[in-house]
């Protein structure tokens, strides 16, 4: 048994629990949970689909969208610095080369001068620490700084620096400790004297200043922004990546001239998205590397929202179409329960007015023999009264009329109540050759009196079937009735009952009447249709008969010419769909 | 006066035909319309007593084949009541008067014969 819940049981439609158990095995009634489940998904379907393809479309297309916005700013960006780092390093280079074409060898091996110089490129260009003057050989010349005392007598010709910028004029080397163990930059420019003879002057590059170079842009928070050199060691502090002249733990992009942007899901924790672009003249790569998810936050804290109006908006279409199709399949339903009462109204409405028409018939065949009787009693009152002897067999005669014409009015109140009393619905065994002749039993006069004959011809072996009786007789006072009006004095009424089909009975009622036309004959068993609706007809008989027919689980058809009769075939299984196995054995 | 009873029940014409010669009425009866039509050939009847069922020919039918024969014999309609438009067929007919429903009561019936002669 399902469990009650109070509250679901009066959210509960009208309609939920229905069954139309009352209505006969056969009533082919709505099941109305399934149209309203049909009508909640059809409903849904059409309203929710759209939106979430929309949804989805939106989602891939935004994201792409993004991922394309997020990779062009980085690459700006990217562009941005690698610029500034560029020109950081022009500057200083370009202020040593205006440092050494405007002053002699002599004047910058004077201590005073050169550091008058360091002064100067301090006060002018920023970030300098030192400046040292080598020769050839390697030896420091000059130098002026901090560091003075500790430089003293060191050779400097076995340095990397020394044989680059001596090689090429001018040089700009990665982040190194040197002898003082402190990370800095050095820039140094080869001056020619004469052929064969050059000094180098040195400047020591605040790292500092450099790493504040690239502090805006880690600001802007498009991600961890640094330097490294051409073997992968960081140059600049990182956020995430490692400490300065560490190596970093993903592999040195590959030489571009272009600026790249990746996605990079093998070499990190998580996807991330990385801009890089080689620096021209210098040993350093900038590196900007984030974490896809972070950078695509803005993007989904959007789509969180979209997600949420998208989620209400289903929750309230789920809602509306809920309620619209509860509201129309409870109209529907109650619709039909009013139809349900009104045909069964209409049923016995129809069937009090065939009961009406037969009455005229039958009250013509109980006054005959009523007037029999009357006349008889009044005969025999005649002779005790007019005559002095009484004729015995008179007396009897008479008296033996009244009694047999007693006997014809009990036989026709006795048919008249057997149609009567099964009115209501009830399945029993059925014999239907009485019940075609109980039904023709009301027509025996009239068909008397208008010359019709009429023949019933039964197979031999049509069983007796579990049917409903006063449903059967409706039907057949429905087509009986409706060939009678058909047919003209003299006419011709056959009623075959045989087993075509196995499982079946099918009967057959046949006059030779008007016939229907052809244009009519799809329509008569519509519900109002008539022909005769000038003669009192209703357009409810053959409705009403189509009715009862299928609520028998038959079906009823109909052949007809105008002019030629008509003739209804109507086919009943001899077995309900309910009790299959009680009436399995049968003969057809 | 002469009465000619024609009704399908035989059991009834013959009854109501000896109960009115009780009574001093010369009253014939026949049971179908081809029986009548001789019978009014073969003599003049004042009235005629008709049934409106009849098989083959109804008593409105047989009222028209017999004012042909005997245009001044007079009607007298019995029925076991049909339908509403019998009622107002035979009526029109004979006239709501002389339209009278089975069973009948004999002095009714004799009220009306001398009703309808002018008695």
């Amino acid at each position: 048994m399902p469990i009650k819940i109070p509250f679901l049981e009066k959210l509960k439609p009208l309609f939920w629990d229905y069954e139309a158990a009352d209505a006969g095995p056969f009533k082919k009634l709505f099941d109305f949970r399934r149209i309203w489940e049909k009508a909640v998904l059809l409903m849904a379907c059409v309203a929710v689909l759209p939106l979430l393809s929309l949804a989805s479309f939106d989602f891939s297309v935004t994201r792409r969208d993004s991922e394309n916005e997020i990779k062009l700013r980085m690459a700006r960006v990217v562009s941005n610095t690698v610029h500034t780092v560029s020109f950081f390093l022009e500057e200083r280079k370009a202020a040593l080369q205006f440092v050494v074409y405007d002053t002699s060898f002599v004047d910058i091996t004077n201590e005073i001068r050169l550091a008058l110089i360091l002064e100067n490129l301090q006060k002018s260009i920023g970030g300098v620490i030192d400046l040292g003057v080598f020769t050839p050989d390697g030896r420091q010349v000059q130098y002026t700084g901090p560091y003075q005392h500790k430089l003293e007598d060191k050779l400097y010709n076995e340095e990397d620096w020394f044989r680059e910028v001596t090689a090429r004029g001018t040089y700009v080397s990665d982040v190194f400790l040197g002898f003082r163990q402190v990370p800095h930059i050095v820039i140094a420019v080869r001056h020619d004297l004469s052929p064969g003879s050059f000094y180098i002057l040195r400047v020591t590059l605040d790292t500092k200043w450099f790493n504040e170079l690239l502090t805006p842009v880690k600001e802007s928070g498009i991600g961890d922004t640094f330097l490294i050199n051409l073997d992968g060691v960081i140059q600049t502090p990182s956020l995430a990546h490692g400490e300065v002249l560490v190596n970093i733990s993903f592999p040195v992009p590959q030489y571009s001239s272009q600026i790249q942007v990746l996605d990079d899901e093998k070499n990190h924790d998580s996807p991330v998205i990385m801009g890089c672009s080689y620096i021209r003249n210098s040993p350093f790569i900038l590196v900007i590397v984030e974490e896809k998810d972070k950078l695509m936050r803005p993007w989904r804290t959007t789509r969180y929202v979209v997600f949420i109006y998208l989620a209400v908006s289903v929750a309230v279409i789920i809602l509306v179409v809920h309620g619209v199709a509860t509201r129309l399949v409870n109209g529907i339903f109650l619709a039909d329960q009013h139809r349900i009462l009104t045909l069964r109204e209409v049923e016995h409405t129809s069937r009090l007015a065939s009961i009406g028409r037969l009455a005229a018939g039958v009250a013509h065949e109980i006054n005959n023999p009523l007037a029999i009787i009357n006349e008889k009693a009044g005969l025999i009152k005649d002779i005790f009264s007019f005559r002095q002897e009484y004729p015995q067999e008179k007396l009897i005669g008479s008296v033996n009329s009244i009694l047999s014409s007693v006997q014809r009015c009990s036989a026709i109140t006795k048919r008249l109540l057997g149609f009567a009393r099964h009115l209501e619905m009830s399945f029993e065994p059925v014999e239907l050759k009485a019940v075609i002749e109980d039904v023709l039993g009301f027509f025996g006069k009239e068909a008397e009196y208008r010359s019709i004959s009429i023949t019933v011809d039964f197979e031999p072996n049509i069983p007796v079937f579990e049917s409903d009786r006063g449903k059967l007789q409706q039907i057949f006072l429905n087509l009986v009735n409706n060939a009678f009006a058909a047919m003209s004095d003299g006419g011709k009424l056959d009623i075959l009952v045989q087993c075509i089909e196995p499982g079946t009975v099918t009967i057959t009622v046949a006059d030779n009447g008007h016939g229907i036309p052809q244009t009519d004959i799809k329509r008569i068993f519509e519900p109002f249709f008539s022909t005769k609706k000038n003669q009192g007809g209703t357009g409810l008989g053959l409705s009403i008969t189509y009715g009862l027919v299928q609520e028998l689980g038959g079906k009823i058809s109909v052949e007809s010419a105008l002019g030629r009769g008509a003739k209804f075939t109507i086919t009943l299984p001899l077995t309900l769909e309910k009790k299959e196995k009680k009436n399995a054995s049968t003969p057809c | 006066m002469r009465v000619l009873l024609v009704d399908d029940e035989l059991e009834l014409v013959s009854t109501v035909a000896e109960r009115l010669t009780i009574r001093g009425i010369d009253a014939d009866w026949s049971t179908s319309s081809e029986e009548a039509l001789k019978k009014i050939q073969g003599k003049a009847y004042d009235v005629a007593i008709l049934d409106v069922k009849m098989p083959k020919v109804s008593g409105l039918d047989l009222k028209k084949m017999m004012q042909k024969i005997r245009p001044e014999m007079k009607y007298i309609f019995i029925t076991g009541h049909g339908s509403e438009e019998d009622f107002k067929a035979g009526s029109a007919e004979a006239g709501a008067k002389y339209y009278l429903l089975k069973p009948v009561n004999i002095e009714d019936l004799i009220k009306k014969i001398h009703e309808i002669l002018g008695n």
